[in-house]
């Protein structure tokens, strides 16, 4: 098990200096978003999810939907990072004439399953996923990953009401809870707490963790058995990894200057391609 | 064109204590000092675009005046129903401001362009529609919107646009700005294709067509009198948007001939009724879907034989 985190540690920080990278020469925004759940979809793809099945568009693989579309760019490394699709294709992110915009294009490459972006649209495209599964008496799972600030929706709660009456157990939903969303402060926007305890009341079944420990996130995504859908609160850091970026708002909008990105990058090291 | 409705806004706030601006969580960089001059008059609800119209609806149906501010899809499509029902049935004073209409955000995905927009938005009964083409339009659309009260739908694009008129053009609700006199043929442009139909008008002037060229940021109401002017006066209309050739601006336009019972001609320049699936940044993506200068001008010059 220690051999595996540090190799998926490892992987994070890979895939970190690769955003990095893409977001500063591309000058997109989200690096924050991004940052914040890494860490979970390192976890989700290297460890959880049938990545082959998925590969080869299998009626039995898993679905994996990013909710908050906005942080793709992980996602786009990461899928690359495993040969859904090649580095050229990766390094056209946000450019004239690319394969992947700003926010996840269903059909743009391989392993997007779903078209977001618009918040809010996620958890009930999940949800029809998982209650398919159970139609066509299929084993695979579904998993998404929804922000705190998305909470806002109201679609998220009619997701959430539906999910549990249809007893959708195959469905996994991870909120990252970087404590921010697009004007401040998620505690100053719109309170969102007693978080646990309202969608305990949705009847979820709710796991907390820290969502930048891998162990945690393992440990909270697998095997998973429970006659409820999950939901998996991450508490997460904006930006996680680049100290000097870290839990700041301005990092959703602003892409890295020259400096600021020679800066960044020290954290890496030499050893991190 | 976003600063110069922020500030219009702030001007109006100041001087009338019922006026709200309501943000979907939008505005990071942009509200702050609105936001502390007038901590009373700003609210951001959240990233809950329906509930901000249906919250809207009640502060207008208790004296308030607001005016609502998010990404255009979001604030129009996301929230359509509320939109009908709350503001228009009820003909409230609310007005949407829909930032990044059109391709503004092309890179961003289909989920952030804006093409079907204008045309539901036209759609609704006792809604008005406006378009800027530049931060003077968009000043004095905020303006017009107060003045006339009703639901209004205003379009626009995000910031540093450039200032199109020289100076502030005569404007108001269901009329146009005359750019260019001429007597060949008419161009009727609305919201930020301005820039690209004053460039086509040039390159047909070299080619020795004279262009009537239009501004017509009022979409609904339109301009009955420039639109019959233009088929009796000029030998064809082209009418260009950043918005799909269905139901939009150009539709607008056709649907006005019909009503005066013009039979003119007239050719539709648009986004062609598909989602827009090039990655790229807005000159990128029109130059890739026919909506630049030199296509259009092509165009033209194809249909009148030349
Ligand atoms: C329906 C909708 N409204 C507004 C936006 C603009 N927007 C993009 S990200 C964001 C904040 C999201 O906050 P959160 O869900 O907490 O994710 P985080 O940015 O913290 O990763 C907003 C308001 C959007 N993409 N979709």
């Amino acid at each position: 098990m220690k051999n595996k985190i540090n190799k998926l540690t490892f992987t994070s920080m890979e895939v970190r200096k690769k955003i990095l990278e893409l977001i500063t020469k591309s000058k997109s925004s989200h690096i924050g978003c991004a940052y914040s759940l890494v860490d979970i979809l390192i976890v989700l793809f290297y460890e959880i999810l049938n990545v082959n099945k998925i590969k080869s568009v299998s009626p039995d693989r898993d679905r994996f939907v990013l909710s908050k579309g906005h942080a793709c760019v992980a996602l786009y490394v990461i899928l690359s990072k495993l040969g859904f699709f090649n580095k050229k294709i990766l390094n056209t992110y946000y450019s004239n004439n690319g394969r992947l915009a700003g926010h996840p294009v269903f059909g743009s490459v391989p392993g997007i399953e779903a078209s977001t972006g618009s918040l809010g649209h996620g958890l009930s495209i999940a949800a029809g996923m998982a209650l398919s599964a159970k139609l066509d008496n299929k084993k695979y799972s579904v998993y998404t990953i929804i922000g705190d600030g998305e909470c806002d929706e109201g679609s998220i709660w009619e997701a959430a009401l539906f999910a549990t009456h249809h007893k959708l157990n195959n469905l996994t939903v991870i909120l990252d809870k970087n404590g921010f969303q697009g004007y401040g402060r998620t505690s100053d926007v719109l309170s969102l707490e007693p978080l646990r305890r309202k969608w305990e009341a949705f009847n979820w079944n709710v796991k907390e963790i820290d969502g930048h420990n891998i162990l945690q996130i393992y440990n909270s995504l697998a095997n998973i058995k429970s006659k409820k859908p999950l939901l998996i609160i991450a508490k997460t850091v904006h930006c996680k990894g680049i100290p000097f970026m870290e839990d700041s708002l301005m990092w959703h909008y602003r892409s890295p200057k020259e400096d600021e990105f020679k800066k960044a990058l020290c954290n890496f090291g030499d050893k991190i391609k | 064109m976003r600063n110069s409705v922020v500030t219009s806004i702030k001007k109006i706030a100041l001087k009338d204590k019922n006026v709200m601006l309501l943000s979907a969580d939008m505005g990071f960089s942009v509200f702050e000092d609105f936001e502390k001059e007038l901590p009373k008059q700003f609210l951001n609800v959240g990233i809950s675009e329906a509930n901000m119209v249906g919250v809207s609806a009640g502060m207008a149906l208790s004296g308030k005046r607001c005016f609502l501010y998010t990404f255009a899809p979001f604030v129009s499509m996301r929230c359509f129903e509320q939109i009908r029902i709350d503001l228009c049935y009820q003909n409230l004073d609310v007005v949407l401001i829909g930032l990044g209409g059109g391709l503004t955000y092309a890179k961003e995905g289909s989920t952030h362009q804006s093409v079907e927009d204008i045309a539901i938005m036209r759609a609704i009964p006792n809604m008005k529609v406006f378009c800027p083409a530049d931060p003077i339009e968009a000043e004095i659309c905020i303006v017009e919107a107060y003045k006339k009260k009703g639901p209004t739908y205003i379009r626009i694009g995000k910031s540093g646009e450039p200032r199109l008129h020289d100076k502030k053009p005569k404007f108001s609700f269901g009329k146009s700005i005359h750019i260019f006199k001429g007597n060949d043929i008419s161009i009727f442009s609305t919201g930020n294709m301005l820039k690209t139909a004053m460039d086509t008008a040039k390159i047909l002037k070299d080619k020795g067509i004279s262009v009537n060229l239009i501004s017509m940021p009022s979409v609904k109401p339109i301009d009955y009198k420039a639109i019959s002017f233009a088929a009796s006066k000029t030998k064809c209309i082209f009418t260009i948007e950043e918005h799909s050739i269905v139901g939009g601006f150009g539709s607008a336009v056709l649907e006005a001939l019909s009503k005066l019972s013009i039979m003119a001609r007239i050719k539709c320049f648009g986004v062609n009724d598909c989602f827009v699936k090039y990655v790229g940044d807005q000159d990128f993506v029109r130059r890739k879907i026919g909506l630049d200068s030199d296509s259009i001008s092509n165009k033209i010059l194809k249909k009148l034989g030349i």
